[in-house]
């Protein structure tokens, strides 16, 4: 079994080297048939990774403790779900994971564009199968998913594993790793169409409709990967953060923040033909942080909680950036004349100057975050000593330059193209201004002197306001027009320009992620020592140790507090709040029970237990707002979703504005 | 000419406000890698810094109330350690594990945490299985 599975790997690295030389020798010497076997390739290398994998997946379920990884991340007592899952909880798996989704990737490019982008699909299948050789590499000489123990000349089977590491054993490690993977994997695709029509210097912006959508896609993906990941630590750390500025947490938000700046200076190039390099720069950004990021979470080069161990492998992903980075630069730079910009800024009260405000708050935050990052590396380069910065230094920084983003979020949208007039400006942002203030004269009045708590809140208000006099403006329009009800037209504008509506969704989704974040400005704490009966109480609530209970199943051994909780003297609820040992790992694992509501959570972890029995440690937690993040989530999520539905009024009338300067342009 | 101008000194004062944001976020936030030893050798002058000391945990963990006592060992060297941070010890944390701590280094010679790391050597990737023979070997 497992040498059929490390023969399919080593095919499909073959096969992935014949990609590349098949299509860019077919491309060169015109001859298409070399270009579709390459194409061919490209499918056979996916069935090939999807034969390893499946190998791999029935080894992990049934138990095939002969072979090293089955041993390491798995043992008989874990839920089959979590032996599912340990596909992707190590290395050499996650390795494999990572090229039978580019591998899938690849598979569905080459399939939806059999007829179009003949000129440049040769380079977009190179630039994928390069990226899939370079990870190929990796598990076919170095990190092989298929070792098995050997003791001598013998192989052994060790009867059963050293299961999962605690921490992983939880709902979102089925789904949290694959999202996040398929954005990481996902931002190839818009690069290898960015780098193809760079070489072949295609006129026109078709290609960019194409990457727009795919980045739009793994953008979803990569924001539902990175917020689960939050969901995640909130729900399991036991000190309820969800954001720590660790080092791989970082690495999965960079990619994040330039695939943003990328989709909305796309418009400027879409609309007013500027901002070419630009785009090329920060798609090609996006993929190397991707690829950086798989390097940082598998090198060990900075310390963090997610890290897998220290592996050789660091050296590859080093050359193969330092390559890639150097191949991209070149080629851009050799492209310049191509790319010149056919507008330029007129105004700084435009929406072109606020899409050059986002991107360059956007970049300036994702280099502070790199710069943080690596700080220890950089410093220990430059002064031997190794120093290293923390959530501070991040906070200090982003947070200023997220009130600024949502100021633009606010005022992008509204401002005209090329020159707007003070008065203009006036009457669109009367109102929102009026409600900004108003929020925070009624929230200061309140007793909230936080600056930036008042200052997100009152910008949070502007921001909906402006969005929602959009809609109704929009809608009401409609309803006039076609004398349908106002819910109807709602639905009637959107459809009718799903990119600009599904856009402002977004856009109130992240609002209500802010108030969510802001409301960290309020959270409230304690750490008590309690015997059974103890009641103490913690912002509204009086919480009452009820009862100490253990037990033991065949995976872990457990003892649980359980925690009546009483507010204004009335029984609310009851929390049961866990600590666990795993048995397989010796390892400890806590579950904290979270009493989950719009306005707050209650939060409780039991952290610890005297010896002799009675004396509970206890952490109780009050976390304003916080499910508005979760909440705010969701909005992006629909939001996101309706953008990729096409518009109706393209289909309805083919040369809408955009269509129609794009088309000027591309005969220029 | 003088749009470019409007633009040039607003990316100017956007930017050297960010800088003069990082910088000042750096020096205050910036913590020293020191090992054990070198704590040991360390003048008054560095009491100051905010120092991250790496070790194993040993044996005896006390827990009085707020505050957790335990002592980190590197080399044969030990280190006492207080931690009163108000995160709960992460679940790794437990002796034989590699810590990391965060904080001061009193006069008293005791290291005053605020934060602690912990990595279990087995968090990602178990140690090689216990078998008489050399290690894991490819099958190919």
């Amino acid at each position: 079994m497992e040498n059929i599975g490390a023969l399919s790997v080593m095919l499909a690295f073959c096969f992935a080297v014949y990609a590349i030389l098949g299509s860019v020798i077919g491309k060169l010497t015109k001859k298409p048939f070399l270009v579709i076997s390459a194409e061919r390739a490209v499918y056979s290398i996916w069935v090939l990774l999807t034969i390893a994998a499946g190998i791999l997946i029935y080894s992990l379920m049934t138990g095939d403790y002969r072979m090293a990884y089955v041993a390491h991340y798995t043992n008989k007592a874990m839920p089959s779900v979590y032996k599912y899952t340990a596909w992707w909880g190590g290395q050499e798996g996650s390795l494999l994971f990572w090229n039978w989704l580019l591998a899938s990737y690849a598979t569905v490019v080459v399939f939806k564009n059999q007829r179009k982008f003949r000129e440049i699909m040769p380079y977009v299948i190179a630039v994928m199968m390069a990226t899939q050789v370079f990870f190929l590499t990796l598990i076919v000489f170095i990190e092989s998913p298929f070792k098995v123990l050997m003791a001598g000349r013998r192989i052994v089977d060790v009867g059963d594993g050293q299961g999962l590491s605690a921490l992983l054993q939880y709902w979102t490690m089925i789904i949290h790793p694959p999202m996040l993977y398929l954005g990481y994997v996902g931002f190839v695709v818009p690069f290898a169409f960015a780098i193809a029509s760079l070489i072949t210097k295609q006129p026109g912006e078709a290609w960019i409709h194409t990457t727009r959508r795919w980045t739009l896609v793994t953008w979803m993906f990569q924001t539902t990967g990175v917020l689960l990941g939050a969901g995640w630590a909130y729900a399991v750390l036991g000190w309820g953060g969800y954001w720590g500025w660790d080092p791989v947490e970082n690495a999965s938000l960079l990619p994040w923040i330039t695939a943003t700046a990328f989709l909305h200076s796309v418009m400027m190039q879409e609309k007013k033909g500027m901002m070419k390099v630009w785009n090329m720069v920060l798609v090609s950004a996006t993929f190397f942080l991707c690829i950086f990021g798989t390097f940082l979470t598998r090198s060990g080069i900075v310390n963090s909680v997610h890290a897998f161990s220290q592996g050789p492998i660091g050296m590859y992903f080093v050359v193969f950036l330092s390559i890639g980075i150097a191949a991209t630069v070149t080629l851009i730079v050799s492209r310049l004349d191509f790319l010149k910009s056919e507008a330029q800024m007129e105004s700084v009260l435009s929406r072109e100057s606020s899409f050059l405000f986002n991107n360059l708050v956007l970049l300036a935050s994702c280099f502070a975050i790199l710069w943080g990052t690596l700080f220890p590396v950089i410093s220990e380069k430059f002064t031997g000593e190794k120093i290293s910065v923390d959530a501070p230094f991040f906070n200090r920084i982003n947070i200023p330059i997220a009130m600024f983003l949502l100021f633009l979020t606010g005022v992008g949208p509204l401002i005209a193209w090329r020159k707007s007039s003070f008065d203009s400006l006036r009457r669109a942002f009367l109102w929102p201004t009026v409600a900004g203030v108003v929020v925070d004269v009624v929230l200061f009045a309140m007793g909230v002197r936080s600056f930036y708590a008042l200052m997100s809140f009152a910008l949070c208000a502007f921001v909906l306001l402006t969005v929602a006099m959009e809609f109704v403006k929009g809608a009401n329009a409609i309803a006039t027009k076609d004398q349908s009800n106002f819910i109807s037209s709602m639905i009637e504008l959107t459809h009718r320009n799903t990119r600009r509506y599904g856009g402002y969704l977004v856009h109130v989704g992240v609002v209500i992620m802010f108030i969510g974040f802001t409301g960290k400005a309020f959270d409230q704490s304690m750490i008590v020592e309690i015997v059974k009966g103890d009641v103490v109480s913690l912002g509204k609530y009086q919480l009452r140790l009820a009862d100490i209970l253990q037990g033991q199943n065949d995976n872990y051994r457990w003892q649980k507090i359980v925690v009546d909780v009483t507010k204004n003297g009335e029984h609310i609820d009851t929390l049961e709040p866990e600590k666990r040992l795993y048995l397989a790992k010796k390892e400890p694992g806590s579950n904290v029970a979270i009493r989950r509501r719009p306005n707050e959570d209650l939060y409780i972890n039991f952290a610890g237990l005297s010896d002799d029995g009675e004396k509970v440690v206890m952490q109780a937690y009050v976390f304003p707002l916080v499910s508005w993040i979760w909440v705010g989530y969701w909005v992006v999520l629909s939001g996101t979703i309706i953008c990729l539905i096409p518009s109706k009024s393209r289909l309805m009338y083919p040369r809408t504005e955009i269509v129609g300067i794009a088309g000027k342009h591309a005969k220029v | 000419m003088k749009t470019y101008l409007k633009f040039g000194s607003l990316i100017v004062v956007i930017l050297g406000t960010l800088l003069w944001l990082a910088m000042g976020g750096i020096s205050e936030t910036k913590t020293y890698y020191k090992t054990i030893a070198e704590l040991n050798q360390l003048g008054d002058g560095g009491k100051d810094h905010r120092l991250r000391v790496g070790g194993d945990v040993a044996d005896s963990i006390q827990r009085q109330g707020r505050e957790v006592r335990f002592t980190l060992t590197q080399d044969n060297l030990v280190l006492p350690v207080v931690y009163s941070g108000i995160e709960p010890l992460p679940d790794t944390f437990k002796p034989g594990a590699r810590a990391l701590a965060d904080g001061k280094l009193g006069a008293d010679g005791v290291f005053h945490a605020t934060k602690i790391q912990a990595k279990c050597a087995s968090k990602y990737e178990a140690k090689p299985i216990q078998q008489p023979a050399a290690g894991p070997r490819a099958a190919l």
